[in-house]
């Protein structure tokens, strides 16, 4: 407590009853907001979890039970539903898993290499039409990737690269943000004169690149790999519009895809729930492990000159 | 039909896309070879479809048939994939040799040049194996074929007997009856319903007018006609406009979780469905197994014998193969051959089209209706009363017109609102034939 009274006790010589009153009244008013504001986030936080809690108790329930027993009282079977998913035809469920992540590893890591590249080309080297080619990139930022997927889907038609992995691969590679973020801390967190040592040295610039830049960078790619990891693996529309053959679809579209069987065929709802459930866990995995670097690299690209 | 709204706006969003983008190269480029390939040089092709466990049907045909290797995509059901095919079709590349098409969309699949016609291919023998009104779906009452029926979907009316049997209900066999039946479950407890009015399921809606009559589009050459509005379809509006007005009948859409479970536990008492519902109800309500019957649905006059159809595909071959005689080769074995059809019955769940083939398979019953052993007899003979229906080209203008005004309906609860909305659906649905080029009459 002293730490509060000591700043009004520096105010001069204030009648201590009043003091008294003051900090009674203080102290009433802190309990009463956090009070209020603790209740707001309780709320928020139901509101947030209620859904993951009703997923959760759901995927213990067999299809005869989901909607006929009390709601937020748990089952057990949701082993019996993991081993049904896992053998709808064939484990269809797992391929999809597989190939989500290979959507968004492979998808980020391409992504944030190719944002390295030219954010660092955008920030450091000097070429006509720098300029235009770096506002015409921060009009794609503003572009949702939703509407580039009709345009996409025809110009990888054009190719016969439809319906393949690469038609959910290439166009998540160029990511405007991401090259707009790489640039931003390229430009923030590569001192020139480094860049001058290293030509002073007589390395080539890929190699100042490579082993100068990119660690220097490291944290702000990071930031974009996960930004684009996160952004891909909740992709619906892209992979929805350009694939045909459900082998290759990822978690979002396959899951879709159980509950729209037509009116013949009933929802695999409890196929559904627990796929849904299950594919949570590797992004909060991801999330748990790599959330420091979120953080600090958001922070950081922003503070710096 | 049932989807996300995720995929409805999906579909959307591609549905106008198609009609922005211009950059078409249609005019099929079918080299059209004939070739049948050998063992050691395949033709290769491939198919699109949705129906469970087809991909084991297509298996069957690839370990007996080495010339032709058919690779089958399965897809989201109902209008994404057409949606995809449309795509496919405007890009120039990327569509399947074969698709399957719900019956009321290949009006649709016909004027934007996606399937072809396939006439002179198919033996009048294949043809033959299906009844009228099943066929007039693919020839779309000309001379052409635009593909070869896969499943269909007559309609009957399912009900719990049990219910019936403790409340001493009989079986309506007229809709007055079936009204006065509503009634009484509703009365005898008012959680339970004898059925709903359902503004989600055009497909169903459309099927019953069928029954009373109607046929919501008719051609003529090259001009269309739009008949949504007509004395039988006022006729179905008013009656289940009437029955939700009193509150007899419920006013919630089907296949939502909420209908699940009232089927489940036993609220929903009745269901009119087609010859498909033992496979929703297994997955829907498997512990109600064995408590359901099935019967003829009611009929507007006492003695007659009409139904209408609620779902069914057929497959088509689409204007991108370049290997049309194979493709139509397998078509004809997928859909007219004893072992496909079998296999469609055992593996897929499906009531088979061809009423010729599926006899054997059929004969077994079906499990979830172990008390009616002869479900598939009456089926068969329930089938052979389905009355012709004609669809139009903008079946999915039509579908969301319904499934806006009658929604709106619905829950207003009252009769007149039915009717007003079915005038509604006929304006919509005509002017949007209009707009799209379509001489109308």
């Amino acid at each position: 407590m002293s730490t509060v009274t000591k700043p009004l006790g520096s105010r001069g010589s204030m009648a201590r009853p009043q003091l008294a009153k003051n900090r009674s009244g203080r102290i009433g008013a802190n309990d009463k907001t956090s009070y209020t504001s603790t209740i707001i986030l309780l709320l928020g936080a139901l509101y947030c979890l209620l859904p993951l809690a009703w997923v959760l108790m759901a995927s213990t329930k067999s299809g005869g039970d989901l909607f006929t027993s009390n709601t937020f009282v748990p089952s057990r079977h949701l082993f019996d539903n993991i081993v049904e998913l896992t053998q709808y035809r064939g484990g269809l469920y797992w391929r999809w898993m597989l190939n989500t992540a290979l959507y968004a590893g492979v998808g980020a890591f391409l992504s944030a290499a190719v944002s390295a590249f030219a954010g660092f080309a955008l920030a450091k080297y000097s070429f006509k039409g720098k300029q235009a080619t770096f506002m015409v990139l921060l009009a794609g930022v503003l572009v949702p990737g939703v509407i580039l997927a009709i345009p996409q889907y025809f110009l990888l038609a054009q190719v016969g690269l439809t319906n393949t992995y690469w038609a959910v691969l290439l166009p998540q590679i160029i990511s405007p943000y991401g090259i707009y973020l790489a640039r931003i801390y390229a430009g923030a967190s590569v001192p020139n004169e480094i860049i001058e040592a290293g030509r002073t040295d007589g390395a080539s610039d890929l190699r100042i690149f490579l082993r100068l830049a990119v660690p220097m960078m490291a944290p702000g790619l990071v930031t974009v790999f996960l930004f684009q990891f996160v952004g891909i693996w909740n992709n619906f529309m892209l992979p929805y519009i350009m694939l045909g053959d459900d082998r290759l679809y990822p978690i979002t579209v396959g899951l879709n895809g159980l509950l729209n069987q037509g009116s013949t065929v009933p929802a695999l709802y409890s196929l559904v729930i627990t796929g849904a459930l299950l594919s949570i866990i590797p992004l909060v995995v991801l999330f748990l492990v790599l959330q420091r670097f979120w953080k600090v690299d958001l922070g950081a690209g922003a503070v710096k000159s | 039909m049932r989807r996300t709204i995720r995929a409805a706006v999906g579909a959307g969003v591609l549905a106008a896309a198609l009609v922005m983008t211009g950059c078409s190269s249609s005019g099929s480029s079918n080299s059209n070879d004939g070739s049948l390939g050998t063992a050691d040089k395949p033709v290769k092709l491939t198919f699109w479809g949705w129906a469970p466990n087809m991909d084991k049907v297509v298996d069957t045909w690839n370990s007996t048939h080495k010339n032709i290797q058919v690779t089958y995509v399965k897809t989201d059901a109902g209008d994404p994939a057409v949606t995809k095919l449309l795509t496919a079709i405007k890009a120039g590349s990327g569509a399947p040799d074969l698709m399957q098409a719900e019956y009321q969309k290949i009006p649709t699949l016909v004027s934007a040049d996606a399937i072809i016609d396939i006439k002179k291919d198919v033996s009048a023998e294949t043809t033959s194996k299906f009844s009228d009104g099943v066929l007039s779906s693919v020839t779309l009452g000309s001379d052409a074929l635009y593909g070869i029926p896969q499943d269909s979907g007559p309609m009957m009316f399912y009900y719990r007997a049990d219910v019936f049997k403790k409340l001493g209900l009989s079986v309506p066999t007229t809709w007055a009856e079936y009204a006065d039946v509503a009634k009484k479950v509703h009365e005898a407890d008012p959680k339970n319903y004898l059925g709903t009015f359902s503004s989600a399921d055009a497909g169903e809606f459309a099927g019953l007018t069928q029954q009373a009559g109607a046929s919501w589009w008719g051609s003529d050459g090259d001009s269309w006609s739009v008949d949504i509005d007509s004395a039988s379809t006022k006729k179905v509006a008013s009656f289940w406009g009437g029955l939700v007005e009193d509150g007899v009948i419920d006013n919630q859409p089907q296949y939502t979780p909420e209908w699940n479970k009232g089927l489940a536990a036993g609220t929903q008492v009745g269901w009119v469905s087609a010859v498909w519902a033992p496979g929703v109800l297994a997955g829907n309500a498997p512990k109600t197994a064995g408590k359901w019957k099935m019967a003829p649905l009611p009929q507007w006059t006492a003695g007659e014998q009409a139904t209408g159809n609620w779902g069914g595909s057929a497959v088509a071959v689409t204007s991108q193969s370049k290997n049309v005689k194979a493709a139509v080769q397998f078509n004809t074995w997928l859909n007219t051959s004893k072992t496909a059809v079998s296999q469609m019955v055992t593996d897929g769940g499906l009531y088979p089209a061809d009423t010729v083939d599926s006899k054997a398979a059929l004969a077994t019953g079906n499990g979830f209706f172990k008390n009616q052993p002869d479900f598939y007899t009456q089926a068969a003979k329930i089938a052979e009363t389905v009355k012709p229906f004609t669809y139009g080209p903008n079946v999915n203008v039509a579908y969301s017109a319904f499934n806006d005004q009658f929604g709106k309906a619905a829950q207003a609860k009252s009769q007149q609102a039915f009717l007003d909305a079915a005038a509604q659906m006929q304006k919509i649905t005509v002017a949007d034939l209009k707009n799209s080029g379509f001489t109308v009459k």
